[in-house]
């Protein structure tokens, strides 16, 4: 590196990202506890496994692909344009890998991309990558008690490191088109993450259908309460606290934003506009406040609804939350959770939805939403610092919001989950959901604990004679 | 026998690039790792498979559903 402030530049933000990939892995460590809270007993194991798992399978498939289509498809491609070289990206690229920002070794990358990239790819795509988690564990819980492993495994891989990459390059990214011709605004992924994840998990439980016993014979859905409401807090405590990580990996540390003469060193959103982590931090608090006041109210103190709402009010003011005032977040993140409370009820009695943890509602609805009200909130701002792009409008918001939640989010989930369900290959047997999906396990260890007991008994002569 | 591609530390750290060894052998490593990852879904889909037929056999009957669920609580 030139010199030294840049090499301190380079060396603080690959150690931003990391930290960022630290407190992130904790969504998904609250995931698997809420998940697991939330199951009945006879499915603990199958739950915990199945949301386990994604993280290495989404991991290896971001690798091998996920990352190269972030940078590969801003123009759609053949939207505006086609596809973008990105040649640190490509899998067999050299920077995917422990590499000293020196001479490239191959004829693909110049000297500046080697000491561009050198330190920043890993952590970057580790940063990416626990989004693409995010995404696919939002639909894990949706799903949870019926869906065959294996299905959700591959869904999980085409949300994770497919679709919802797709919509990072087209709507989250400097120069996605629809950045540049929608003025789509969405600084900490209302939209991008959460509708897209809620669109998609919708599109998989219209065809997956509900849990045995969810729905009376006039139609009427029962409640299944979760095991352990003490397991369902602590996740989403859990799940706040790795919010944190994610807001702040969604900002680029620093980097001189003047536009013409002298040096201004900033954070940026991803469109690489400024702010700071003290804007986004005020209004990440005050949306949470928002949104749990609002859900407790609602919920009538309810615990899963009130922490639940915690997070529909941050995704609500999320697409704003670089821009808004503290209040305004708080307002949204509360109009929001009255929004997807509101919708989850209906769309579950009107269209028997069995949605077992509100992750459409709470994720897809309050994501839409919070797209769309940007659209009327930031009416006429920048939608990034290229003037040349179109500015931020309520219809540039509106097409954004049905392109993640419905374009890229439900139509591949229902399709799919069609394809695999004609297969015979994503639901799980009904004598075994009603046995319960650990039954296997259950009857194996019973078993193993029985050869212990008995091992036991048979051993006692030989103890108390040596005693 | 040398696997990597520079000797030492000593000199311009910028002259060095990828750290990894066997440098030059990247694509082969990813088709190996596509077939691991495509194999991996292929052999669970299988097992999985093959497991639930197990299971439906073993519950085809109400009465061994009945005895699990009464054990049960929840």
């Amino acid at each position: 590196m030139e010199s030294e402030l840049s090499s301190l530049t380079v060396i603080f933000t690959e150690f931003y990202y990391w930290v960022t990939v630290v407190f992130m892995f904790l969504i998904h460590v609250g995931f698997c506890i809420y998940e697991v809270g939330v199951s009945r007993r006879k499915n603990h194991l199958h739950t915990l496994m199945k949301n386990t798992m994604l993280v290495p399978l989404v991991t290896v498939t971001f690798f091998l692909f996920g990352w190269w289509i972030y940078f590969a498809f801003p123009n759609g491609p053949w939207i505006i344009g086609g596809l973008v070289d990105a040649p640190w990206a490509v899998p067999w690229s050299e920077l995917m890998g422990a590499h000293m920002g020196g001479t490239p070794a191959g004829d693909s990358l110049s000297a500046e991309d080697t000491m561009f990239w050198a330190r920043i790819n890993g952590v970057f795509w580790a940063a990416f990558l626990l989004f693409s988690w995010t995404a696919a564990s939002i639909v894990s819980g949706a799903c949870i008690e019926r869906i065959r492993s294996s299905a959700f495994w591959i869904l999980a891989v085409l949300i994770g490191s497919v679709f919802w990459i797709i919509d990072a390059s087209w709507g989250w990214h400097a120069e996605g088109w629809m950045v540049q011709k929608l003025g789509y605004h969405d600084a900490y992924a209302s939209g991008v993450i959460h509708a897209i994840a809620g669109g998609f998990a919708l599109g998989i439980l219209i065809v997956l259908g509900p849990r045995i016993g969810k729905f009376r014979d006039d139609g009427t859905p029962r409640v299944i309460p979760p095991t352990n409401p003490w397991f369902v807090t602590i996740g989403l405590f859990m799940i706040f606290t790795g919010f944190w990580g994610f807001y702040a990996a969604c900002n680029v540390p620093i980097i001189d934003v003047q536009d013409g003469e002298g040096v201004f060193f900033s954070a940026t959103n991803i469109y690489l506009a400024p702010t700071s982590l003290s804007a986004i931090t005020f209004n990440f608090l005050m949306s949470l406040s928002g949104g749990m006041m609002a859900g407790y109210i609602m919920s009538r103190g309810d615990p899963f609804w009130t922490y639940s709402s915690g997070l529909a009010g941050i995704i609500a003011a999320s697409a704003g939350n670089d821009l808004y005032h503290p209040i305004q977040a708080m307002l949204i993140g509360a109009a929001g959770v009255v929004v997807m409370y509101k919708l989850h009820y209906w769309v579950e009695k009107t269209f028997k939805i069995d949605d077992a943890v509100g992750a459409v509602a709470v994720h897809g609805y309050a994501g839409f939403f919070g797209v769309c009200v940007a659209g009327f909130m930031l009416w006429g701002y920048p939608s990034s610092p290229n003037a040349d792009f179109a500015p931020i409008t309520p219809w540039g918001q509106l097409a954004g919001a049905v392109i993640m939640f419905g374009v890229l989010g439900l139509l591949p989930g229902f399709l799919v989950a069609k394809l695999l369900a004609r297969r015979g290959l994503l639901r799980i047997p009904a004598v075994v959901e009603l046995a319960g999906l650990d039954v296997s396990a259950e009857v194996e260890a019973e078993q193993q604990r029985r050869n212990l007991g008995r091992a036991e008994r048979e051993a006692i002569p030989s103890v108390i004679s040596d005693a | 026998m040398m696997t990597g591609s520079f000797e030492n530390f000593a000199g311009t750290i910028t002259d060095i690039g990828p750290l990894y060894p066997f440098v030059g052998s990247e694509m082969v490593m990813c088709i190996i790792a596509v077939a691991f990852w495509l194999g991996w879904h292929i052999s669970e889909l299988r097992i999985e498979k093959r497991e639930y037929e197990a299971e439906v056999e073993k519950f085809s009957d109400a009465e061994e559903i009945q005895r699990h669920l009464d054990k049960r609580a929840d």
